[in-house]
């Protein structure tokens, strides 16, 4: 295999690993705010006991996703260093920002989260756990800012710096392998760079989806409690939290998502069309619902929705999405092959295009999950509003119970492919219609260096996953503490507490 | 020149980041390497959890020293971690088993597990440790760059026995540093134990210091003649071995927290000397120093220099307030609680 692939799937491998866990953070954040929120507002020892519970889980899902993301900023450097002095400028700050705006957050105050409870008054507690929370969302805000740089470039030009001498390279100037050593991507405007066109679209996707991977991890676990017949009041609350999250959370990620795609229509064509496997230019555009792409024949096989795809990206199901053989266009092609004949151009035209068959699966997988985990929430919520959902001796609701208990993967799985759809679907560039993946490695770096971190990771990682499947089954069994269990809290704590608990 | 120049700020603040970071995370990677000589459940869990709420808050020093350095310094930061690429691998590795260690380690009651998890603190914490210094001592020797800027050594010759010396006088410093933290931080018969170790761990870190000091005028031909063109150095280095020897006279007359300010202290000394004698260089090239990443052409545009000086700005602060919070909240003893690791 070549460096670039064992480069490219050493990233993936480590990056695909670390996102198991930060949206769990995200996600299980914010539920810890509702719980502790519930606690100080209403003085119930039972919401208590819940953020108690749920801040366990946290804690370990938050050390992991730390031990691994730290590996994730030197990444950069170790495996792409050509990226990194050609970006550095502008990518960089996206990092050191979100190093010193949100890590230091996060650490600080999950100190006083997870040690604070006999330390601080249970206000400046719930101060703690916001700040947490808050953390984590700005962590992902600078992440992602950098990320969708990296799809739609902004605020910046290109300048080549040969002998000491700068030159501004015009906006057209087309990147060749010879200009890696003297050209680099400069900030003009910081703003524009944060506030790229991609960024407050696939920022609210992101959240969203860790919103959606903290709440069906409350439901899932709620739900087992449930069909085991313990902890009825703690998981029963638990499970309505969750739910209620889950379900908002999913129906703004079906708007998010319209907004995301829309925007990748306008800019990044070759990309929708990859996605959606859209080779053919022609009106009333089809969805394909799910199936695959014979990339030889160039077409997809499946059930289709005439128009659909029109309507979803512009609003009239007429227009049409171009399609792949006609993306990129004849005039950005001749730019990069000014020698090319008319004729090979559609040959050319292929190397620009990323995995068609993998990101269409990838990025269907993603929409069906999504609108199962919608149409799950949706069912499970009307059992609610039926009085049906706790009622254990209805088999409906032992079988959504478990169906809720397997949900937890749902949003995972959706995390996952998304990322992959997107990334993917970005290739060949590392950085969109600038700068080729092929092209940014790191020169020094051989073949065998990154086979022998592959193999590091890899074991070290396996080790990781299994040791947090298992804690993670000890902590659910152990369950959360009842109230002769739980330590003597403190006298600040005490005052709160209004409602005596049902026995 | 009538502005300040950014150059010079960002070599400061990342020194600064980077020094943060071996003062803080260098403790608790000390408490990690000396896990194993207490044998007691309990003394080891008093171990873990004296760093407990801060390690991970310690450990964002790295994290963002390493995006400060890719934003201000990108050359550098490619060139480093590209070339170091191994030895980098084996450092995060490290850093991600004692990371998880403290997490699961008292979460079971098994011997067995709980060993595992020891010695994978421990060690880990001692690799990360070594590694770091390798890394420092191959900068200060200066590491082979071609042209482009790119390392042109080997894995191998990063082992060289000068850089492995200043790994071992880091491991040194860190546990010197991390048993007086323990001081600080016990009381009781794990207090004693502790406060035991520190007189030998001053002993054999001012030896190694020493060798390494007088390995680094041999070795390194470049630091005398800087030095003797900047005399301010001597100054520093004399300051430094002043403060290193007002460690053992705090801790005889009981004054933890000042044995831990001074050892503080002396670790910044430490960076300051690199960083005085270093100047403007970001890495040295060896044998061709005309290869050499300095402050300026291994710098990002004076634009986002000044963007980052801006976060720095509104950032630095909120990060000491938080720190400074947070320790002030867990000062004290460390006792063992429900919460507790």
């Amino acid at each position: 295999m070549t460096v670039e692939i064992l480069a490219r799937i050493q990233f993936a491998f480590t990056i695909a690993f670390h996102y198991i866990y930060p949206p769990l953070s995200i996600g299980l954040g914010i539920t810890l705010v509702m719980m502790e929120g519930a606690w100080l507002k209403t003085g119930n020892p039972l919401f208590h006991n819940m953020a108690r519970f749920w801040t366990r889980i946290f804690a370990l899902t938050f050390a992991i996703g730390v031990a691994t993301g730290i590996v994730m900023e030197f990444e950069f450097g170790t495996n792409w260093a050509t990226y990194s002095r050609f970006v550095g400028d502008i990518f960089g700050s996206a990092l050191a920002a979100e190093g010193i705006f949100a890590f230091f957050l996060e650490s600080g105050f999950l100190a006083l989260l997870l040690f604070g409870w006999n330390k601080v008054g249970p206000r400046i507690h719930f101060f703690a756990t916001c700040m947490v929370a808050f953390g984590a969302h700005f962590s992902a805000v600078w992440i992602v800012v950098a990320n969708s740089w990296m799809q739609t470039p902004a605020g910046y030009h290109l300048e080549s710096t040969v002998n000491g001498k700068t030159v501004i390279l015009p906006p057209d100037h087309v990147v060749t392998p010879a200009d890696l050593t003297s050209v680099r991507a400069v900030v003009d405007d910081f703003w524009a760079m944060v506030f790229n066109p991609s960024t407050i679209d696939r920022l609210t996707h992101v959240i969203l989806g860790a919103w959606l991977a903290g709440a069906f991890l409350v439901v899932s676990i709620s739900a087992y409690y449930l069909l085991r017949n313990r902890h009825l009041d703690f998981s029963r609350a638990s499970l309505k939290i969750g739910l209620g999250f889950a379900t908002v959370a999913c129906i703004l990620q079906m708007i998010s998502a319209d907004f995301t795609a829309k925007g990748v229509v306008r800019n990044q064509p070759v990309k929708l069309a990859a996605l959606e496997g859209v080779y053919e230019t022609r009106p009333d555009t089809p969805m394909t619902l799910f199936g695959y792409v014979d990339a030889g024949e160039q077409k997809v096989v499946g059930p289709k929705v005439p128009g659909l795809l029109s309507f979803l990206a512009w609003g009239s199901f007429t227009k049409p999405v171009v399609g792949l053989r006609d993306l990129p266009s004849d005039e950005f092609l001749k730019l990069r092959h000014p020698q090319a004949a008319a004729g090979e151009l559609q040959e050319i035209r292929k190397q620009y295009w990323p995995n068609v068959p993998a990101v269409f699966q990838f990025y269907h997988i993603m929409i069906i999950v999504g609108v199962g985990l919608l149409a799950l929430s949706l069912v499970a919520c009307f059992f609610w509003w039926r009085g049906w959902l706790f009622d254990l001796s209805r088999p409906l609701t032992r079988w959504l119970l478990v169906a809720l208990v397997f949900s937890v993967l749902g949003p995972q799985i959706a995390n996952q492919a998304g990322w992959f759809a997107a990334e993917m679907g970005r290739q060949p560039w590392i950085v969109y219609e600038m700068l080729r993946t092929s092209e940014s490695l790191s020169k020094v770096v051989t073949a065998n260096q990154i086979v022998a971190s592959l193999i590091l990771f890899g074991l070290v990682y396996a080790l990781l996953f299994v040791m947090f499947v298992f804690l993670l089954t000890r902590k659910i069994q152990h369950g959360p503490d009842t109230e002769e269990e739980s330590e003597e809290m403190p006298e600040s704590w005490k005052a709160l507490v209004r409602t005596v608990p049902r026995a | 020149m009538n502005l300040p120049d950014l150059n010079i700020i960002w070599y400061i603040l990342v020194g600064v980041l980077f020094t943060g970071y071996a003062m803080l995370d260098g403790f608790d990677l000390g408490v990690g390497a000396l896990q194993l000589f207490v044998r007691k459940d309990e003394h080891r869990r008093l171990l873990l959890n004296s760093i407990g709420p801060v390690w991970d808050g310690n450990e964002v020093w790295l994290v963002t020293g390493g995006g400060a350095l890719f934003a201000a310094f990108p050359e550098a930061y490619a060139t480093v971690f590209s070339g170091f690429y191994l030895p980098f691998m084996l450092l995060l590795c490290s850093l991600i088993f004692r990371a998880v260690a403290i997490e699961f380690r008292s979460k079971e009651e098994w011997t067995w597990w709980r060993q595992f998890w020891d010695v994978a603190f421990s060690v880990g914490s001692l690799v990360a440790a070594l590694l770091i210094g390798v890394a420092m001592g191959n900068i200060v020797r200066g590491i082979p760059l071609d042209a482009d800027h790119e390392f042109a050594g080997s894995f191998l010759g990063l082992l060289n026995p000068y850089a492995l010396l200043m790994g071992v006088t880091t491991v040194l410093l860190f546990a010197m540093h991390g048993a007086i933290y323990l001081a600080m931080k016990t009381d009781g018969e794990l207090n004693k134990i502790v406060s035991g170790w520190i007189p030998r761990l001053i002993g054999f870190f001012l030896a190694s210091y020493f060798l390494f000091n007088l390995y680094t005028l041999i070795e390194v031909p470049w630091v005398l003649e800087t030095v003797r063109a900047r005399p301010y150095v001597f100054a520093v280095v004399a300051v430094n071995v002043l403060i290193v020897l007002n460690i053992p006279r705090e801790i005889h007359n009981g004054r933890e927290f000042n044995a831990f300010l001074s050892s503080c202290a002396a670790m910044g000394l430490m960076m300051a000397t690199f960083g005085l004698t270093y100047f403007p260089n970001m890495v040295l090239s060896s044998p061709d120093p005309a290869n050499s990443l300095t402050i300026y052409n291994a710098a990002s545009t004076q634009k986002t220099l000044g963007v980052m000086l801006v976060i720095a700005l509104i950032g630095v602060p909120l990060v000491l307030a938080y720190t400074a919070s947070i320790y002030w909240v867990f000062r004290g003893k460390t006792s063992l609680t429900k919460h507790s690791y």
